[in-house]
């Protein structure tokens, strides 16, 4: 061990060789079966999700007016989770993509599960803008599809490029997400003892056998994927935020919103991170591969692009009163003092005020208050949506056509219900799959062996 | 029972066993499950088994599981109903000018509390759709009111009494015929002197021919009027003045000055419609020589007539006669003297009395049928004394061919069957027991009369305390005929035959008068036939006359002759009483429901009430000093007491109302409506007493401590500056920053005429980076909506609702802000809240040229015609609603819910066939009644010709009794919307986003009397 560094500077805890973080790993799924916090967690996920169907079972029998949507306030709480739920997405997409490109090992213990986040929380989000339509089983009329009539999107709408970017995040990640997967899948079927299971991972790692020319491809196959992943981070919640610059509504027509969403996205998505990793390294004991470190600089991540959300509030301010525009001035003002202003403060409170705690090392470091500040800090960024959405709309342009909206019972049992749906999937990830990259960790054993040898 | 219940659940019978053998249905025979369970036991039995539609914040996971069992247990009910075998067979012989998908229009005309309004009715394969006014008409000149508009819906209205009841038992016409001969025959020995008829106001001469016939019959019978809304303080003034009753016309196409005494000659009442066009005529400005009239209104409470004036002074309803006096005081009358209330600023009467000087016979004082007779004789002294009489005031004979004190005959009445002397009482078209002055108890003595029958389109509060109810034919079902404001006899032509059975007032009569069977057509005609013999009405022969009348929807020569009457040389009022001080209540009629006649009509529910924009409810309004003396809020419930009766109603904060009075308002509250006004609202007229018909002292007011929940369309949040006070309207203050509203006085016209003008770097003229579309060949539509004339009167909105199929939400929807009308009149306040200026602005689509709602639409469901139009394809919406967000005049409307009444079959043949019925989750919006202008376009096509400047009328503009709205090609500069829009007033909303409107405004003007200072 290097002089000078402490063991929490790891990103894996000395000791490990390529047998322990397979076997710790791989054991999880094989041979520790379903624990009594998995069970209880799984429990309120289902529940969740019932409370989720029936939301929907409602929205579909009688129309989106079980929702608090009206004129002037047209989008609500569904366009809310959906930004939320694919900002939540990107920091999935950052760790395995971006941090791969610039040679991060300290991806290597979270980007697996992070990245199943990444493809759960698009899940969510995709739900949104098809159970938002007024007619929802005609949203196919949204993709490009030669029909009899000759009829195609509209191609000016930024809901038709949504359509474009979500859906082809959802397919780039999952791809990446599989294409990590199957060395494991082929470890899983070597340890796995049932014959049914081996057959099943046996099929899911698609014949691998580790050779020298797998992988090979595998490398250049994941080279290419974070190739092609890395500006998804910057693109799919710019064209996100399109939905919202390229309307004229005030609070929404402004140059910002781009990278000011991505900054957001980031944020929210590894305040998720966090509050994912951490009852997960306690529970299941990964502390040796989520070490401190991993935390320490997810944080430090948190508060860059925090402070960059700051800023993009602070200049919003500044020019809304610099442009002389009376609509956003108005908007503006409403926001600090309107009949929504407690929302907005609140807002203030969890994405301005509580990531400044971040600057201390020993916060940092303390896995249970940064759970406590990325859970403030994700509602502050849902919070953050809302009020883009909702304190935008119900005071435009006519006063005369001020309004409020309010949300039902039926917003919270669908929003709730993806949180639901969410943690399902997860529940089941980390019950079927391994949730730690077993060969990216054996790689990096074999570098930190490599490095105290050196040393 | 209509047919919702067999599809929304299953029947629990045992239940409604025990519930009709408890109750009323155990008395009657029942013929089938559905008509026993139209018993009240039964119904509200069914009602708890399956409510209708499912109230979204009560449902709760056992509803939801409930509701979707009971709709699969249903469709076996549903399956039950064995429809009868029907042949279609098709015309052998065509009926003339009967053209399926060619409309044909009917000249007919509407009685409103008796006094007509001349109509053409626009008529589908034989069913009315759409009411417009008749341009031959002198009280129309082809504008409509709100209530003439709704009228097609109350016809189709599915809860107006279909059958004959006897005892609450179906009974049959022919039955009742024998029963109420056997009664009549009991009476005839004593020449009728038990028998009473009661009807509303009478103007029809073939009626009134009727009823004289019966009472030739029955002479000592007796004949009774009552309008709840009535104008006996006109008719108890001109006696007042005159010695006589007169009817009394307004020439405002002639009048400089208007001086009107809380008289709402815009708002309702006879010859509004008329009064309003003429009204605006004289201030149509169209450039700086132009000239306006000046218009000046004293009123409690703020109407459409008090948002037109120059000058407002809102005071008490009792301070209007000080008022007056003080003006006739300066005109040089015998008034008393009188005291001028400290609302109206030093030195305005006397002002206003040169002003009026200055205009001799071509000035009006007008007083409001709420004011005592003392006042419209004060008036008629004034117009008098100004040598407006037979000028811009026209006396003619009284119009009602019977007028009485209506009042005072409701009170005999009354009088009689406490006296025992009533046996039969026979009410025709009223329903007194709900809108009779609550000191008369009206409801007991009703009770105490042996034999009642009641002719009704309702079977409403009158109708069950009755021996029989018989459903009345609707005026659209019917022959008749009626007098409108200045007597123009109009022959009412039906347009269906009676959906329900149902007989006019006509034939009942002639039923009365042993000529049963008669039909009403022949009543009227040969009534008609026996007055040209007489030579009452001139020229050929009645065959061609008859042809002529229907035709023109006017029986020519019938308007009243002017009449010369003059002051009685005794007039001198009486010392006015002292002012009785303390809180006064002041009762109106509700500007959407009226007398709560039109109670049950959605469309007037839903249509937003004049400056507080509230609906579905009535409320009382206090001003705003009110309101802080008394520490109320807005909705606070509070308790009203007067004159020993108590009534509980919602306050509304009115800025402009007048201080230290309540004004409620009639015609809500009712317990037997329908669907739509059955315990909506307050029945105002539980505090309405026969001495305090209008407005009374000694009101006590207390808060209950509790809320009610008033919704309103649109919101308006008012400020508290530092000391708590109330300022101003958030959203006015806004409104008038943005220069959404841009008003100038006429003199700042004159000095400015481009006062209103927007910089032409936002208009057509702008630079663009892309090249205009190049609209050059054929037409490209435009409007223009003449702020300076629009009163506010909301008649365009209830047109679009008919024209175009619109849906009725109801209350909690529109609280929900999911209101579906495409047309609105925005308002908003200037200057303090105690008596700010009222504007209001009719907001439509815009139909920008750079539309922010197109781009932005995901499947090219809402796009741009070559025409200039913005079109919404409804088969094509998904309902992203991303429309609705970027518009900036938010005139978008979507379907939440499935709103359109899909159900109910009566409501069919109602819509008009050329407009969609929407359906759910997909956006809506005004389209220049686009059907219209198609119509339009293919007839000029068959013709080989083009579009003529006119040929076009959208509903709203169509309906418009002041030619506000004007629609057509704005590619033909000489087109009258060019013209318009090329007037230095005109400016377009929120034009520096660039989105290029073409409906455009042309900015208000007032002009108020430069000698007295606000």
């Amino acid at each position: 061990m290097p002089v000078g560094i402490e063991p929490q500077d790891l990103e894996l805890a000395p000791g490990h060789n390529y047998g322990t973080v397979t076997d710790k790993i791989s054991d999880i799924v094989l041979k520790e079966g379903t624990g009594k916090w998995w069970k209880a967690g799984f429990a309120v996920a289902i529940a969740l999700l019932i409370v989720f169907h029936y939301g929907v079972v409602l929205l579909m029998t009688y129309g989106v007016g079980v929702w608090g949507v009206n004129i002037p306030v047209a989008w609500g709480f569904a366009i809310t989770n959906f930004v939320w739920w694919i900002g939540i997405g990107h920091a999935g997409t950052l760790i395995s993509a971006f941090l791969l490109l610039m040679r991060q090992r300290w991806r290597t213990s979270i980007n697996r599960f992070a990245e199943a986040m990444t493809i759960f929380a698009v899940a969510c989000a995709g739900m949104f803008p098809l159970l938002h339509l007024g007619r929802p089983w005609l949203f196919y009329w949204l993709f490009p599809y030669p029909d009899t009539m000759g009829t195609w999107p509209q191609f000016r709408s930024p809901l038709v490029w949504d359509v474009f970017a979500v859906s082809t995040y959802l397919t780039v990640s999952i791809l990446f997400w599989y294409l990590g997967l199957i060395p494991d899948f082929g470890t899983m079927r070597d340890k796995a003892k049932s014959r049914a299971v081996k057959i099943v991972y046996g099929i899911l790692s698609w014949g691998w056998r580790g050779s020298a020319i797998h992988w090979e491809r595998y490398e250049m196959a994941g080279l290419l994927l974070a190739g092609i992943s890395t500006p998804l981070v910057v693109s799919v919640h710019t064209v996100v935020s399109f939905d919202f610059t390229i309307a004229i509504v005030p609070g929404w027509h402004s140059t910002i919103f781009p990278p000011y969403f991505v900054a957001g996205a980031i944020y929210s998505g590894f305040a998720m991170v966090l509050t994912l990793a951490i009852p997960l390294r306690r529970w299941y004991h990964l502390e040796d591969f989520v070490t401190l470190k991993h935390l320490d600089n997810m944080a430090k991540l948190m508060l860059a692009t925090g402070m960059i959300v700051t800023y993009a509030y602070v200049m919003e301010t500044f020019m809304a009163f610099y442009s002389g525009n009376p609509y956003d001035r108005y908007m503006m003002l409403n926001r600090f003092f309107g009949p929504y202003a407690a929302v907005f403060w609140t807002l203030i409170g969890c994405n301005l005020i509580a990531p400044q705690a971040l600057w201390f090392r020993r916060v940092r470091r303390s896995p249970w208050l940064l759970f406590v500040d990325a859970l403030i800090i994700q509602t502050g960024m849902w919070l953050e949506r809302f009020v883009i959405i909702v304190l935008s709309l119900h005071r435009d342009y006519l006063p005369s056509a001020w309004g409020m909206y309010y949300p039902t019972k039926v917003d919270w049992e669908v929003f709730l219900g993806t949180i639901g749906l969410f943690l399902t999937l997860f529940y089941l990830f980390v019950r079927l799959l391994p949730m730690i990259s077993m060969s990216e960790l054996r790689h990096l054993v074999h570098k930190t062996q490599a490095e105290e040898v050196k040393a | 029972m209509s047919d919702r219940h067999h599809r929304e659940g299953k029947l629990d019978l045992v239940q409604i066993r025990a519930a009709a053998e408890a109750g009323e249905a155990s008395r009657r025979f029942w013929r089938s499950l559905d008509e026993l369970a139209e018993t009240p036991e039964v119904a509200s039995a069914l009602h708890h088994e399956f409510p209708r539609g499912l109230p979204r914040a009560a449902l709760t996971r056992r509803d939801l599981l409930k509701s979707m069992g009971a709709s699969a247990a249903l469709a076996g009910l549903t399956a039950c109903t064995k429809l009868p075998i029907e042949k279609i067979v098709p015309y052998v012989r065509q009926p003339e000018e009967f053209t399926p998908g060619v409309p044909l229009y009917y000249a007919t005309a509407m009685p409103q509390s008796g006094v007509g309004i001349g109509l053409l009715v626009e008529s589908h394969l034989g069913r009315p759709t759409k009411v417009e006014g008749n341009p031959g008409h002198p009280g129309s000149l082809g504008a409509a009111d709100i209530f003439a508009q709704a009228s097609v819906l109350q016809m189709y209205d599915p809860d107006r009494s279909q059958v004959v009841k006897h005892v609450g038992r179906l009974g049959t016409w022919e039955e009742l015929a024998a029963d109420i001969g056997n009664n009549l025959d009991n009476q005839r020995p004593l020449q009728g002197a038990g028998i009473r008829l009661l009807t509303g106001t009478v103007t029809s001469p073939t009626l009134a021919d009727q009823i004289q016939a019966f009472l030739a019959q029955f002479p000592s019978a007796r004949w009774h009027q009552y309008e709840p809304v009535g104008r006996d303080n006109a008719r108890a003034g001109a006696k007042l003045a005159f010695g006589e009753y007169v009817n009394t016309v307004y020439r405002l196409d002639r009048a400089e000055v208007v001086l009107s005494l809380e008289a709402d000659f815009l708002g309702c009442g006879p010859g509004t419609v008329r009064y309003a066009r003429d009204f605006t005529d004289r201030r149509r400005v169209v450039d700086t020589r132009s000239t306006m009239n000046r218009l000046y209104v004293v009123e409690s409470t703020p109407s459409n007539t008090g948002a037109m004036a120059d000058h407002r002074w809102p005071m008490r309803a009792s301070e209007v006669e000080g008022f007056a006096r003080a003006v006739a005081a300066a005109l040089g009358v015998k008034a008393g003297g009188g005291a001028v209330p400290p609302s109206v600023p030093a030195g305005a009467v006397a002002a206003l009395a040169r002003d009026l000087q200055a205009h001799r016979g071509a000035s009006a004082v007008m007083a409001g049928d709420a004011q005592p007779p003392i006042v419209h004789a004060l008036a008629h002294a004034m117009n008098e004394a100004l040598g407006n009489a037979g000028q811009t005031v026209i006396h003619t004979a009284p119009i009602e061919a019977n007028p009485v004190d209506e009042l005072q005959s409701l009170r005999e009445l009354v009088a009689a069957i406490q006296a025992g002397q009533v046996d039969t009482l026979i009410i025709i078209g009223g329903n007194p027991v709900y809108n009779a002055p609550a000191d008369l108890s009206f409801a007991d003595e009703l009770l105490k009369v042996r034999y009642r029958v009641h002719l009704g389109l309702y079977e409403d509060e009158t109708a069950v305390l009755c021996h029989w109810h018989l459903p009345q034919a609707h005026y659209l079902e019917a022959w008749g005929d009626v007098r409108a404001y200045d007597g123009t006899v109009s022959i009412i032509q039906p347009l269906i035959a009676p959906l329900y059975n149902g007989r006019s007032e006509y034939e009942f009569l002639a039923l009365l008068n042993g000529q049963a069977g008669r039909s009403g057509h022949d009543l009227v005609r040969d009534y008609w036939r026996r007055q040209l013999g007489s030579g009452t009405v001139g020229g050929a022969d009645f065959e061609t006359q008859w042809e002529t009348w229907l035709n023109n929807g006017v029986v020519d020569g019938t308007a009243l002759p002017p009449k010369v009457v003059s002051l009685r040389a005794s007039f001198e009022p009486a010392p006015a009483a002292p002012d009785a001080g303390g809180l006064e209540l002041i009762f109106r009629p509700d500007p959407t429901v009226g007398d709560g006649s039109y109670a049950n009509l959605g469309w007037l529910q839903e249509l937003p009430k004049p400056f507080t924009s509230l609906t579905w409810d009535n409320a009382a309004y206090v001003s705003v000093a009110t309101a802080e003396r008394f520490h109320l809020e807005r909705a606070d419930f509070v308790r009203l007491r007067f004159q020993g009766r108590e009534l509980e109603a919602p306050v509304f904060i009115v800025p402009g109302q007048a201080n230290d009075c309540v004004t409620v308002f009639l015609g809500y509250g009712r317990q037997r409506a329908g669907r739509m006004g059955t315990g909506v609202g307050f029945n105002a007229y539980a505090l309405r007493t026969s001495a305090n018909p209008w407005f009374g002292p000694g009101l006590d007011l207390r808060k209950t401590g509790q809320k009610y929940h008033l919704v309103t369309l649109q919101n308006d949040h008012l400020i508290n500056d530092r000391e708590g006070r109330k300022v101003f309207s958030e959203e006015s203050e806004a409104a008038f920053a943005r220069g959404l509203v841009r008003v100038a006085t006429l003199e700042q016209f004159r000095s400015h005429p481009d006062f209103a003008a927007d910089p032409p770097e936002e208009t057509t003229d702008a630079q663009s980076l892309y090249p205009p579309y190049d609209y050059q060949h054929g037409y490209q539509w435009g409007m223009s909506i003449d702020l300076n004339a629009c009163t506010g009167c909301n008649a365009c909105v209830v047109a679009c609702y008919a024209e175009n199929n619109n849906a009725v939400v109801g209350k909690e929807q529109v609280d929900d802000g999911r209101d579906m009308a495409w047309i609105r009149v925005d308002k908003y306040f200037r200057g303090g809240l105690d008596n700010p200026e009222m504007y209001n602005q009719v907001v439509l689509c815009m139909m920008c040229e750079n539309a922010p709602c197109e781009y932005v639409c995901p499947v090219g469901a809402t796009l741009h015609s070559p025409e200039g139009l913005n079109l919404m394809v409804y088969n094509r919406c998904v309902g992203t609603r991303y429309c609705s967000n970027n518009c900036p005049y938010k005139v978008r409307r979507f379907n939440f819910y499935l709103f359109s009444d899909w159900d109910t079959p009566s409501l069919y043949p109602l819509r008009n066939p050329d407009v969609t019925v929407r359906s759910r989750g997909v956006m809506e919006k005004c389209t220049y009644c686009v059907q219209r202008i198609q119509e339009a376009k293919i007839r000029a096509e068959v013709e080989d010709r083009v579009v003529k400047d006119g040929e076009i009328q959208t509903a709203c503009q169509q309906t418009c009794p002041t030619q506000a709205i004007v629609f057509g090609n704005i590619n033909d500069p000489n087109s009258r919307v060019s013209r318009l829009k090329a007037q230095s007033r005109q400016y377009g909303l929120l034009r520096d986003l660039n989105t290029r409107p073409r409906t455009t405004y042309l900015a208000k003007l007032r002009n108020p009397n430069p000698e007295i200072q606000a």
